[in-house]
Formats: C-alpha cells, sequence, structure tokens
C-alpha cells in the first residue's frame, strides 16, 4: 500500500508505503495516516466498482481503507472558497 | 572629424540619459518608498509547476473513468453525477446526460439559471411557507441533494422520479457548478478549495490536476461532506454563466461525437469479423 500526498509544486509525493499483512509495516501506516489527518489532510482510496467504473472512498481512520488498496490519497481538506 | 565624434557623444549620452533618468526615477522611489528589490528565490525554478502540473496530470488519468479523462482533456472540464441524487440509467449521448426524464420546467419549480443564463426563481415563494428555504440566505441553504428531495416532497410527479439527477461541473480552481443535465438549468455554485499551509514553495494551490482530482474525490467519495464544507452561492458568482453555457453545449457535442466514433467502431469491428 503506497500514501501519496498532493504538494503545491510537486504533484503528489510518496511519503509511506508498506504492505499491510506485515504487522510492524501496518503499524507504520497507521501512524501516518493518523499523522496526516491530524495534520489537517483528507484521505481518499480510488476504488473500482464490479462494473468497473471508478470512484473514491473518503477514509476517516485507517480501518476504513480496504486491505487491498494499492494507494491512499492524501490532499488538504477542503474550506469554503 | 572632431565635429562628428561630438555629436555622436551627444547622440550616446541623450539615449543613455533616458535609460539612467528612468532608473535613477525608479530607485528613487522605492527609496522613499523603504522598499527592497526581492532577491529571486535561490530554488526558483521556472519548470517546476509544469513538471508538477504534468505528474497531476497522470494521478488524475490513473484515478478517474476513461471517458471523465478524456472529457478533462478535450474540454477543461469533468462532470460527475451526483451519487445523492442517482446516477442516469444511461449515461447517454443527449443533452449533457442523456435522460429521459423530463426536467424542471414542467412546474416542478427547480429554482436556479436556464441554460440562456436567465435566473428562474419559481419557487422563491416557497421560501416563506415554512418549506425548505433554496435561495436568499446562503449559510443555510441545503445542498442541491436536499433541494431535489425536498422538490420530491412537494411534488408527487417529481417523487415519483425520486433518481432524476443533477451533476456538476469540475473546474480546476473554480467553484463546483451544481446543474440541471436535462435542461442545463444552473444551481448552485459550491466555492471550495484546498489550500496546502505548509506551502512548500510560498504558494498553497495545488496543480490544476490535482485540485480536479481532489474535488472528483471528495465528490464521488463523499459529496455531503464536500458541500458541507463549501460556500453555496447563487450562479454567476465566480463563473460566467455564458462560459458554462458555452461548456455545456461543448459537452453536448462532443458526447454525440464521442457517441457517435463509439457507433462506428462496433460497426467496423462487426464487418471486419468473419
Amino acid at each position: 500500500m503506497k500514501f501519496l500526498r498532493m504538494k503545491p509544486g510537486h504533484g503528489e509525493v510518496l511519503i509511506a508505503e508498506g504492505d499491510v499483512e506485515v504487522r510492524e509495516e501496518e503499524e507504520l501506516l497507521v501512524a501516518e495516516f493518523r499523522s496526516q489527518l491530524d495534520g489537517g489532510m483528507w484521505a481518499a482510496v480510488p476504488t473500482s466498482d464490479r462494473s468497473g467504473r471508478r470512484e473514491a472512498r473518503l477514509a476517516r481512520s485507517f480501518d476504513e481503507v480496504p486491505r487491498d488498496a494499492e494507494r491512499v490519497i492524501f490532499f488538504p481538506q477542503a474550506s469554503g472558497g | 572629424m572632431v565635429l562628428a565624434l561630438t555629436v555622436t557623444g551627444i547622440v550616446i549620452v541623450a539615449l543613455l540619459g533616458d535609460m539612467l533618468v528612468s532608473r535613477a526615477e525608479e530607485a528613487y522611489r522605492r527609496f522613499k518608498a523603504h522598499r527592497r528589490i526581492d532577491p529571486v528565490a535561490a530554488d526558483f525554478d521556472p519548470g517546476r509547476d509544469r513538471r508538477a502540473e504534468a505528474r497531476a496530470r497522470l494521478l488524475l488519468k490513473s484515478c478517474v473513468n476513461e471517458e471523465e479523462w478524456a472529457m478533462y482533456r478535450d474540454l477543461g472540464f469533468i462532470r460527475v453525477w451526483s451519487i445523492e441524487a442517482g446516477r442516469p440509467a444511461r449515461a447517454g449521448s443527449s443533452a449533457a446526460g442523456g435522460y429521459a426524464a423530463t426536467d424542471a420546467d414542467d412546474g416542478d419549480s427547480v429554482g436556479g439559471y436556464g441554460i440562456d443564463g436567465s435566473y428562474d426563481d419559481a419557487d422563491e415563494h416557497e421560501h416563506n411557507d415554512g418549506s425548505e428555504a433554496w435561495w436568499g440566505d446562503e449559510e443555510r441553504q441545503p445542498s442541491p441533494a436536499r433541494r431535489w428531495r425536498a422538490a420530491g416532497r412537494r411534488s408527487e410527479r417529481l417523487s415519483s422520479r425520486a433518481d432524476a439527477p443533477y451533476a456538476y461541473l469540475i473546474y480546476p480552481h473554480k467553484p463546483v457548478v451544481a446543474y440541471v443535465p436535462q435542461t442545463g438549468r444552473l444551481l448552485s455554485e459550491h466555492c471550495v478549495e484546498f489550500p496546502d499551509e505548509t506551502r512548500p514553495y510560498g504558494s498553497s494551490r495545488l496543480p490544476d490536476s490535482d485540485d480536479v482530482l481532489a474535488k472528483w474525490m471528495a465528490l464521488t467519495g463523499d459529496e455531503q461532506r464536500l458541500i458541507d464544507s463549501a460556500n453555496m452561492h447563487l450562479p454567476g458568482r465566480q463563473v460566467d454563466p455564458r462560459q458554462l453555457k458555452r461548456d455545456l453545449w461543448r459537452l453536448r457535442q462532443w458526447e454525440r461525437e464521442r457517441g457517435r466514433r463509439g457507433d462506428e467502431a462496433v460497426r467496423d469491428s462487426r464487418v471486419s469479423a468473419p
């Protein structure tokens, strides 16, 4: 699983990567996930439904991230413009 | 000889004088204003934003549907169907969405702007009768989903089309625009941004395609959360309704052409099949 973060002037940046089946790596991912959300990020998981249609799922905790997700994309939380 | 050199010297001094005087004036103005010339940042890189945008486009392409990517590539915006209102049975080729259902023009009175840019506040009178207010109080305006459901409660005919949808147009660094696909009637602008306060290079703005992807993910992932985070305004506040009208027309043409090419491809494959 890869954690990507959108950044001005960068595009996406790889901030963490790990295998959720490996306990130590999962703990690191969980910690990083919390850190990002505490830092004001939203987390989205790109998904596909059965028909192949793509959508995203916003995750408020690491538990909401599907175990087989390949990437989680963090982006600054929305605010009124 | 001496005369020629003298004249040449005078001309040179006159020309340089123009330049030097203007520079001296500028320096004097700066001195008076106590301003300094800001040194260019050592890590200034004019290609950075282009590279960031190129990366962002790849990420966007890898996340959205093929049709949405083609739409963004060709038209510069993405249409997202409202998930809360339900997706159309067929994402078709007509009227920017291809719905068979009729629209709000038939008396169901969904307030908003017509495709001609004129405002229709057909339901404004209902603001005072205790039902949900659609316009006027921006802070308390419900999202299009709630408005649509409210319309459904008010109208039996509309409630029989419970999945009658609306859609959003996503532009980079512009408000998300809600509209009725059947008519092109504009419903609202949802002004939202995703500022990165870490400002790695002095700006909090994401690359254009990242901004579009952030809106797309938020809309498809948790539409209500995004709408609740946004400031909702009447159409026309930031995005010119004439531009929207033009874009909806371009979208219809684009979908028509795309549908035609798809039909031709199917026909070709049948012809070439043994």
